[in-house]
């Protein structure tokens, strides 16, 4: 009488073995591990590093159970953290700056679950411990900086096509240009609309002021998005390379919204270290000195940054910056100083000959660009005094040498202070530089004894939840209420299931998220055994279960649409722990509809579907 | 069928007693507002643990002797944690490494449990955002209740919603609660659990409407919230187990967030009772409003 198809059957089995397939990695152990990687991130780990470690870890004796190569790492896994420690400082010790190792629990998933896409649950940085950081890209001071060398390149472009400007500028990150008669005008106003011309449309918005022969040029929004996607992206890279120097397993660093980066650093403990080297936004500029020949509208005064009252003049033509720089290291020089060899790439080291070719015997300045913040108290529109936070930009000369000879690709700096802080340079000027300036604009720090606390302060409430639910619901419902426990155990293992395959990340909100699923799942059974009940005093037992189960249907139904509405909203304004919430709520709903319509079902339809009952408890 | 509890009854009471509650609410988050926490206000937190209870007082006066004017220092959860928060504004994100290295340098150190910082604009981001989202859920639950049943509900839902979450807006601002993202997100969720309970009245109702047909709308809907109170008891009675054993043990980080959930879901079994029901009554609800068969009734019939 009540009883399931056989495809039904089938069904919920399907998708039992699959949850508990994919719930499965979590019940595997970690395992103590350490990934080596390049220091150079332009180089990717390989056979031969794997067989110089290989090498190393048997000559010492020390036991690992496991040395493969993935992506651009070596990662290898040992039996205890003893062996994990000793082999990182024996091979680092051995390797030194060549290349950067992780300490990282690796999950000891089996390779058959491995090939089916199965892996462990990934931990919130509220659970594992670590830093997160949001970085604001100054898209402002990128701009300001195109408009420079655009301003550049007009009044030489200008006075060679013989057009004759009398006065140019920037102001408002708007080029200006006041042309000295009709004739040179139109001919500047044909070039730039001529130029503004783009694949992806104008580049420039070009304002016409005929009667004083006045042009002035800004980015279009087509230009602007491609400078903003530009300085992003570049920066995510330089971000990319410099986490890398940090030595973290599983790092992330990704792109929100349109100009911000998240970076995630699970297990760091240090978040000071970690800040000062990822915020760090120092750059190095190559600029010639400016001599007797240089026009004073190319010349620009700096400060050293060793002593302040000296100062000299260099050209504003930059040679090369440091977004060219490829490697930088360390030495020292004859007379014992310390140095940073720096090696450019193939474009740096072009410009670097063409600069100083024709140069021999004048002087090569370094310059070390630095963003720094303020904070000044200013009137805003409404008359009130707020304390606004602005950005500049520093530039300090570093070192002013006198070119010996054409330098090419790799060249040394002297003079560069104590070998701690030429290290720092060289540490620096390796992880590459920021396209435009960042700002922190969001920080959090997790301990690791806070991230273990949050776990097994959250599992002790799923656990507490549960059993008060549980022994609820046997004595309320009796067998009907041991059908809905099972479902419920089985709801926990499939949300464990469907958020471990999704590779959705578990936060503290998440596992909270959980327990109330927890409570809320237990509703839609109600809803049917207090239907059954309601049918019973007037039906037969086996047509008050049928319907019980027909009739609650729509209300579930309903009820858990708007449930869900309600929590895909929230993924889409959370952010971090918050999304996490809305993600185990939304699983949590749809696993429950299934297992307390489905499952529930199957589980009353095999206890009495087959039996002629005269009277039913529930 | 009897009805056992004569709800519509004490209506007009419980009318009252809502509109006070709702007002007074209205009133304290308009003169007192909410205590926002970090993620909207903007600011820097530390916490810090130690293994011997600490003097608040002698960190206060350090941290005020040292620049630090505006900040507060409490207890967080035991005694042996200590919670620092900053409220600077200028977006300066180095505040905290400023206060731990200068608790260390006075002699209190302890280990760095956590930092936040959230910058000025990011606070305020997060507050329009989660305001936004708040109004945009209970606009497309106001439309697929509309579309599912009928304006009427919809309205009644909708009301009994923005009652939920004002009273618990009302009673974080009046015990001066910090309201952070964490009870955002369970203000979203009480959304869900208490239009869960709404709808499961709604339906009855409107099956009722449509097969008991000489009855009052007083008495219907009478007769519709007995037959589904024991499943309303039962309900709020496991979710409320569940979320009294986070309360308790969960930790202090999500204090706030439980606590939102238990008053979300006292409210909410209340104003499904309730405001519903009264705003059916008062928008007159008769049978014409629901005389259409539903099509899926019979289509769901076959399903399990």
């Amino acid at each position: 009488m009540n009883k399931f198809s056989i495809y039904q059957y089938l069904l919920i089995l399907v998708v039992l073995v699959l949850g508990f397939t994919y719930a499965l990695p979590n019940l595997y152990p970690t395992q103590p591990s350490i990934q080596v990687a390049y220091t150079d991130s332009g180089r990717s780990a390989d056979q031969m590093l794997l067989n110089d470690l290989e090498e190393t870890l048997n000559d010492n004796n020390i036991n690992y159970q496991e040395i493969f190569l993935r992506e651009n790492k070596i990662v290898i896994k040992f039996n205890s953290l003893d062996d994990q420690l000793d082999s990182k400082t024996l091979l680092q010790n051995k390797l030194l700056d060549k290349v950067i190792i992780a300490l990282n629990l690796e999950p000891s998933t089996p390779d058959w679950l491995k090939n089916i896409g199965g892996q462990p649950l990934k931990l919130g940085l509220d659970l594992s411990g670590g830093v997160h950081f949001l970085l604001e890209v100054d898209i402002d001071t990128a701009q300001q900086g195109r408009l420079e060398l655009l301003l550049d390149t007009y009044r030489k472009n200008f006075k060679e096509d013989r057009i004759q400007v009398s006065n140019s500028s920037i102001t408002d990150l708007k080029l200006n240009f006041e042309l000295k008669d009709r004739d040179s005008y139109n001919k500047a106003l044909n070039k730039l609309r001529l130029d503004s011309q783009s694949i992806n449309g104008l580049q420039y918005i070009i304002t016409e002021r005929p009667s004083i022969n006045s042009l002035s040029l800004e980015y279009s929004d087509v230009a602007l998005r491609e400078i903003r996607d530009y300085a992003v992206g570049q920066n995510l890279m330089t971000l990319r390379n410099r986490v890398n120097e940090l030595g973290v397993s599983e790092p992330i660093v990704q792109r929100q919204g349109s100009n911000r980066i998240v970076v995630q650093l699970p297990g760091v403990q240090d978040p000071t270290a970690a800040k000062k080297i990822i915020g760090k936004t120092a750059n190095l500029e190559f600029r010639l000195e400016a001599n007797s020949r240089t026009s004073p509208l190319r010349k620009e005064e700096f400060v050293y940054k060793e002593n302040e009252l000296m100062t000299a003049s260099l050209e504003k033509a930059v040679v090369v910056s440091g977004d060219r720089v490829t490697n930088a290291n360390t030495g020292f020089d004859e007379s014992g100083f310390a140095q940073v060899n720096i090696t450019l790439d193939m474009e740096g080291g072009r410009a670097m000959q063409k600069a100083t070719s024709g140069n021999i015997g004048r002087k090569l300045a370094v310059l070390f660009v630095e963003q720094k913040s303020k904070s000044e108290l200013v009137t805003n529109d409404k008359g009130e005094s707020v304390i606004e936070q602005t950005t500049y930009i520093e530039k300090n000369i570093i070192s002013l040498a006198t070119i010996q000879s054409v330098l090419g690709t790799s060249f040394r700096i002297t003079g560069v202070g104590t070998p701690q802080e030429a290290s720092e340079l060289a540490l620096l000027l390796r992880a590459g530089a920021l396209a435009a300036p960042m700002k922190f604009v969001e920080e959090r720090t997790v301990g690791p004894s806070l991230g273990k606390e949050n776990i097994e302060l959250g599992m002790k409430s799923i656990m507490m939840g549960l059993a008060l639910v549980i022994i609820f619901m046997t004595f309320y419902y009796r067998v009907f209420g041991l059908a809905a426990n099972i479902s419920l155990l089985i709801n926990l293992v499939l949300i464990t299931g469907i958020m471990s395959l999704l590779g959705a990340t578990l936060t503290l909100p998440g596992i909270a998220g959980i327990v109330l699923t927890v409570g809320m799942a237990v509703d839609a059974n109600v809803l049917i055994f207090a239907r059954i009940r309601e049918e019973l005093k007037e039906k037969d037992p086996q047509t008050a279960i049928r319907d019980g189960f027909s009739r609650a249907f729509i209300t579930i139904f309903d009820a858990n649409v708007t449930t869900l509405i309600a929590a895909l909203i929230l993924y889409v304004i959370g952010t971090g722990p918050v999304k996490g919430f809305a993600i185990t709520l939304s699983i949590g709903i749809v696993t429950s509809m299934f297992t307390a319509i489905m499952c529930t079902r199957a589980m009353v339809n095999i206890v009495y579907g087959n039996k002629n009952i005269q009277e039913l408890k529930i | 069928m009897n009805i056992r509890f004569k709800f519509m009854k004490y209506r007009k009471i419980a009318g009252i007693v809502s509109i006070i509650i709702f007002s007074i609410s209205v009133l304290s988050l308009t003169f007192r507002g909410l205590s926002l926490g970090l993620d909207f206000s903007g600011g820097t937190l530390v916490e810090v643990t130690y293994e011997t209870p600490v003097e608040l007082e002698s960190i206060r006066t350090a941290l005020t002797n040292n620049g630090f004017e505006d900040s507060q220092v409490v207890n967080f959860g035991t005694n042996l944690d200590v919670l620092i928060k900053v409220a600077d504004q200028n977006g300066n994100s180095s505040i905290g490494e400023a206060v731990y290295n200068l608790l260390e340098a006075e002699g209190y150190r302890g280990e760095l449990k956590r930092v936040e910082f959230v910058g000025p604009q990011v606070g305020s981001e997060l507050r329009d955002q989660g305001g936004l989202g708040m109004l945009v859920a209970l606009f497309m639950i106001l439309i697929y209740v509309a579309f599912r049943f009928q304006y009427k509900f919809a309205l009644g839902a909708v009301t009994a919603l923005g009652h939920d979450v004002v009273i618990i807006l009302g009673l974080f601002s009046i015990f001066a609660w910090d309201f952070d993202l964490t009870v955002l997100a369970a203000l979203l969720a009480v959304i869900g659990y208490s239009l869960n309970d709404t709808i499961v009245v709604s339906d009855r109702i409107r099956e009722n409407f449509r097969t008991q047909r000489d009855m009052e709308p007083m008495q219907m809907i009478d007769l519709s919230l007995n037959q589904t109170l024991g499943r309303t008891i039962v309900t709020s009675l496991t979710t409320l187990l569940v979320l009294f054993a986070l309360f308790i043990f969960g930790g202090e980080m999500i204090k706030g967030f439980s606590l939102a959930l238990i008053l979300g879901v006292m409210v909410g079994t209340y104003s499904s009772i309730y405001v519903v029901a009264n705003m059916l009554m008062s928008l007159t609800l008769i049978q014409e409003d629901l005389a259409v068969p539903e099509p899926e009734g019979a289509e769901f019939d076959e399903l399990p």
